[in-house]
């Protein structure tokens, strides 16, 4: 109530708000990726239940707990069922001040295409908020929307703030508790805005590439990697038209925000409002939807809990002690053992010497007896018959687990799929009642193939009568299937095999615990990188440093791991045109391609001159023709040949060093065939005044200090040497 | 009816807490109710009675832990039932016998001289109690009973007008008896205070915990006659509402000092008397208060300070503790105790073998059981614990103490 009227004051005292816009948002009922397939293939992600409610219901109760007025239901998938679950529900009712306008369209592949729709629409009149209907938050939203509107006034250009929270004390609890990435941003502590953005960040990798005009414009900047995305915007109605004129853009943060941040010419600015106490969290994969439910059965979400928020026609649950929810008529055996932190939905009834813990049951679900149940979400409508066992697993809306059935943790049972007797269905596989689809596409293109497929494959659900189904089963068996099956007892279902990067990813992603070895790895692994990091350099990045543009020591340092990998690339491309040139193209030309490259890999000159030796001396081998005798006089005549190339890439006394210390590192690596000729072809390159005296003579003292075994070509161009030394004198003799 | 819907949400989301907002609101909308009932020509009464109980199911279930929204339901409940009689004892005599042998006890009570002798009956008992035998008796002229039974002699008398024109109907005395209601629960913090200076003495230490808005006027009042006294805040963690009550005294010039809750044993040996707030006030004379209050007057009665809890009358509530209806406490989030950013790697399922490792409780509520409680001071005077059954008969009628059976059972 509080909330409500400081924000309505706040906006009548403004000025220039005449007309009051009302505060619009737009919920993305649909969030473009596969990750809770098979499930997804039957009923849209929203409106799975999460502790024994639809998502969405969490969304929109805190749309409307925030004083949202308008909001904009964007369908895409299964859009049929969000508007019937919609309708019926109480937010179909009219609230006063509270509307639901659903916008459909089936063609929309990914949140970029849905806000382009919605441009289209031409409904947003204001600053709105954006919200994927996944999305379990009791955040306050006055102060952030205040806040923005205040920076918009002060600077058009700001088109976005983003919610952040911070919720990572360790460094893997993103990957370990939500199954999430890494994310990490920098942030301008003054007026947090947002500068970078990075939501795939490898911190095991233990550097980043910024770019040098982020410390050279900022005085001070924070890089964050404790802070956690919430996926809630206010944007200003111009993300639409940006949307909308990059049509390229899919991703709301890989392609959206990163495109903005990139992109110096708009100007248009991010900020971030980091969120203190309030909870934030979004449904991802199967490992956040274990955590969050975990979260709300411990009251995180307060007021957004099981036994406050309820709709209408559900029974409400009532809180006992150890956080066990339960509905008024639940039938329990008294032999039933119920643990902590369990949900049971209203008209389930479980049977005797039973056992539930840390699990949510739906609503009108059997449980027979001697049933141990662990960790489990069981839906609604489900039969599972004596002496089954489940650990970690998804079981959907009727399924039926004949007697003594065992899921295995991570195992996921899409609807009405059936278990026979005394089956074991093992760990991390998904069984549902539709096949897999058989195409997979790339990487990429997966992303934003859930809309179409689920668009396609929810009628022939209807189409398919339960009784062909079984048909076609028992016609269509593959191994997998069978599995199912033994005993002779009914089981249906498809046991989908992992379609992403294969099963040691399963893992990560599943409501199962992650095995214990599995974890020792992980963190084995970070922490033997943790330890050879701190012993390289001092500045990795802490939680929350601060990174002052003084010390941009960091910035290259840390460049320096992927410019390595750039060189021997840069080298390869350089060998490629030089062998180009050789076939006839243009000098000219090929000192312009030679030199873009040197641009575009962003090497040093000596780098380059190196390369371009190194090409030389590999087209020498190959005029060659791999007889020693040739050797020398094909060198000659390559470098005779490419004598004006080189000339042009070494200007100076370090090019050419570096042109020595390149052949030199030929000689012991690559070509060992010029390791005899070493001295000669120096003196070659000498003569044609490729590399001058200076630099011969600079080599070889640098070298003095070196091993014995470095000093190997040193000891062969002795006599050269020796010669050069005098020959000066005889120059200054000349003269 | 939208209102009704959208109060609902409003308790459902815990948007609108705390008793006096509850409380007043409730009685606004039962208000509104009330006036946009159709009115049938026979048995009116039940008409309204119906409808009024038909929201206040859903009120009460939209926040089961608010106690004074049900109270404030069965008070108009009562209202209506206390109205009827009045106005229909021409008319249905017969078919009302049972109901109106019922009401004459509920008038009975009501009347000024026999709620006041009801008053004297309290005083008596209360002298079982020798530690509130000084602060009764010094009660003794007792500044509320006037106040008291002036506001009964005006309900008296608009029953009576009311009376006298028969012709008017049921509805508009029911609409004007809400108003009082109304207005009494808006005066609830005077009529407190003005009886404050009967207990706060002069040099006296007063220890308080967290905030309630009527220890802070009852303070206020004290300080408003010229006494000179200090006050304990405890600060009332996790919400630390005591922050806000220390601001708001010093700011009124009251000498404050701020402790933790757990220094209260430290410190109680040096205060005269400890005065709370409450959540409600049960029929046995239990208070469910605000979390840490049972152990305050656990620490009161170990060094025998008074301990008084100030509550307005919608805060009793006809219900016993043990009663299944009444939800006594409400876990809050863990986001009060405990910073979710330091603590995300304890709730790492996935890391932890899948069950939770962490509990946290951030329970409301405490209850205070009777005995613990030395004096209430409610709008109407003060009260020994044992008196409140009787106080709360004058308030509800018997037959609304549990609505939604009787509702079921109407339907």
């Amino acid at each position: 109530m509080a909330q409500k009227k400081g924000g309505k004051t706040a906006a009548s005292d403004d000025p220039e708000e005449l007309a009051r816009t009302p505060l619009q948002a737009v919920l993305l009922a649909d969030t473009f990726n596969l990750k809770f397939r098979p499930i997804t293939l039957e009923r849209p992600k929203v409106l799975l239940p999460l502790v024994n409610t639809p998502m969405i219901d969490y969304t929109l109760a805190w749309l409307e707990s925030v004083g949202v007025e308008e909001v904009f239901l964007f369908c895409c998938a299964h859009a049929e069922q969000v508007k019937e679950y919609i309708g019926n529900s109480h937010w179909g009712q009219s609230h006063a001040g509270f509307s639901i306008t659903t916008i459909e369209s089936n063609f929309s592949m990914s949140a970029g295409d849905a806000l382009r729709f919605i441009e289209g629409k031409n409904v947003i009149r204001g600053d709105f908020i954006l919200i994927t209907g996944d999305t379990i938050s009791n955040m306050s939203l006055t102060e952030a929307l205040q806040a923005h509107k205040d920076r918009r006034k002060k600077d058009p250009d700001t088109v976005m703030t983003m919610f952040v929270k911070r919720s990572k004390p360790m460094p893997l609890t993103h990957q370990t508790r939500l199954g999430n990435d890494e994310i990490m941003m920098a942030i301008d502590p003054e007026t947090k805005q947002l500068l970078y953005y990075e939501d795939r960040f490898d911190s095991s990798k233990r550097a980043v590439t910024l770019d040098k005009s982020l410390l050279a414009d900022n005085a001070s900047l924070y890089l964050r990697t404790d802070l956690e995305d919430c996926c809630i915007d206010i944007c200003s109605p111009e993300v639409l038209t940006i949307f909308l004129d990059n049509f390229d853009y899919q991703h709301l943060r890989r392609h959206f925000v990163k495109g903005l941040l990139h992109d110096d010419i708009m100007g248009k600015k991010i900020y971030t409002h980091e969120i203190d106490s309030s909870y934030t969290a979004r449904v991802d994969n199967y490992r956040s939807y274990d955590t969050i439910s975990k979260d709300i059965i411990q009251r995180w979400s307060f007021p957004l809990v099981p036994d406050v928020l309820y709709a209408g026609n559900r029974a409400q649950m009532r809180l006992q002690r150890e956080g066990i929810y339960k509905a008024p008529d639940v039938t329990l055996s008294p032999s039933v053992r119920i643990g902590a932190f369990t949900a049971i939905g209203s008209g389930t009834i479980i049977g005797e010497n039973s056992s539930v813990s840390n699990s949510v049951i739906g609503e009108l679900c059997t449980i027979g007896r001697n049933v141990s149940i662990d960790g489990c979400y069981i839906w609604d409508s489900v039969t599972i018959e004596d002496g089954c066992r489940l650990s970690h697993s998804i079981v959907c809306d009727g399924v039926h687990l004949h007697t003594g059935a065992t899921l295995e943790p991570g195992v996921i049972l899409s609807f009405k799929v059936e278990v026979g007797q005394n089956i074991t269905v093992p760990a991390y596989s998904k069984v549902s009642l539709l096949p897999q689809p058989s195409k997979q596409d790339s990487d990429e293109e997966l992303e934003y193939a859930d809309t179409n497929s689920g668009v396609i494959d929810s009628p022939s659900i209807a189409s398919i009568s339960p009784a062909n189904i079984e048909h076609d089963h028992v016609s269509s068996f593959d191994t997998e299937q069978s599995v199912l099956l033994e005993g002779g007892l009914s089981g249906v279902g498809y046991i989908w095999t992992s379609c992403e990067t294969g099963n040691e990813e399963e893992w990560r992603y599943s409501v199962a615990p992650i095995p214990v070895e599995k974890l020792k790895e992980f963190y084995a692994k970070m922490f033997d990188e943790d330890e050879s990091s701190s012993d390289g350099e001092q500045t990795g990045i802490t939680h929350s440093g601060e990174l002052i543009s003084e010390s941009k020591s960091t910035d290259f340092d840390d460049s320096d791991g992927e410019y390595k990998g750039d060189v021997s690339k840069f080298e390869k491309e350089v060998e490629e045109t030089f062998e180009r040139a050789l076939g006839g193209v243009a000098e000219e030309n090929v000192q312009l391609e030679i030199n873009s490259l040197r641009m575009s890999f962003n090497v040093t000159h000596a780098e380059c001159a190196g390369a371009v030796f190194q090409s030389v001396i590999k087209s020498a081998i190959i005029a060659s023709n791999s007889s020693k005798s040739n050797l020398l006089k094909a060198t000659i005549d390559a470098i005779e040949r490419s004598k004006g190339l080189l000339s042009y890439f070494i200007t100076n006394v370090d090019e050419e060093i570096e042109v020595i210390l390149k052949f030199e590192e030929m000689c012991m690596e690559i070509t060992r065939e010029f390791a005899p000729i070493f001295s000669s072809v120096l003196h070659q390159l000498y003569d044609k005044e490729v590399i001058t005296e200076d630099a011969i003579l600079k080599w070889e003292s640098e070298k003095a200090d070196a091993d014995e075994s470095d000093k190997v070509f040193v000891k062969q161009s002795e006599a050269f040497l020796k010669w050069l030394k005098e020959a000066p004198e005889e120059d200054d003799e000349d003269e | 009816m939208p209102d009704v819907s959208d109060f609902i949400l409003k308790l459902q989301r815990r948007r609108i807490e705390g008793s006096h907002a509850t409380a007043r609101q409730t009685a606004e909308l039962l208000r509104s109710v009330v006036s946009q009932t159709r009115m049938p020509y026979t048995n009116q009464a039940a008409a309204l009675l119906d409808a009024v109980r038909a929201v206040g199911e859903q009120l009460i279930a939209a926040n089961p832990v608010e106690l004074a929204v049900g109270n404030i339901v069965r008070r108009v409940l009562h209202i209506i039932r206390e109205e009827d009689l009045s106005s229909s004892a021409v008319s249905f005599e017969g078919l009302m016998i049972s109901e109106k042998s019922d009401d004459e006890d509920d008038a009975d009570h009501k009347g000024g001289p026999v709620l006041s002798a009801a008053a004297v009956a309290a005083a008596a008992r209360s002298t079982l109690r020798p530690r509130s035998l000084q602060t009764l008796l010094e009660d003794g002229p007792l500044p509320a009973a006037p106040s008291k039974s002036s506001s009964a002699g005006d309900s008296e008398g608009k029953s009576k007008s009311d009376k006298s024109a028969v012709g008017k109907r049921l509805k508009h005395s029911v609409i004007e008896a809400i108003n009082l209601l109304i207005e009494e629960i808006d005066d609830c913090y005077e009529d407190i205070s003005e009886q404050a200076v009967e207990h706060i003495h002069q040099n006296e230490v007063i220890l308080t915990l967290g905030r309630s808005k009527t220890v802070k006027e009852f303070l206020y009042a004290a300080k408003q006659k010229n006494r000179s006294f200090r006050v304990f805040v405890a600060e009332g963690a996790p919400r630390y509402q005591g922050h806000v009550l220390a601001k708001e005294l010093i700011q009124k010039g009251l000498e404050t000092t701020v402790i933790t809750d757990s220094a209260i044993f430290a410190m109680i040996s040096r205060v005269n008397m400890v005065i709370v707030g409450a959540h409600a006030i049960m029929a046995n004379g239990g208070v469910i208060a605000p979390v840490g209050m049972n152990m305050l007057a656990l620490a009161a009665q170990r060094h025998a300070v008074p301990f008084v809890v100030v509550a307005g009358s919608h805060k009793l509530c006809p219900l016993y503790p043990h009663n299944p209806e009444v939800l006594l406490n409400e876990l809050k989030s863990p986001s009060d105790l405990i910073d979710f950013g330091e603590f995300s790697d304890c709730m790492d399922f996935g890391a932890h073998g899948g069950a939770p490792l962490m509990h946290v409780v951030n329970p409301t509520f405490d209850y205070v059981p009777p005995n613990l409680v030395s004096l209430f001071i409610t709008d109407t005077g003060g009260h020994n614990a044992a008196h409140m059954y009787k106080l709360i008969a004058d308030y509800y009628s018997a037959d609304d103490l549990v609505i939604k059976r009787k509702s079921t059972s109407s339907n």
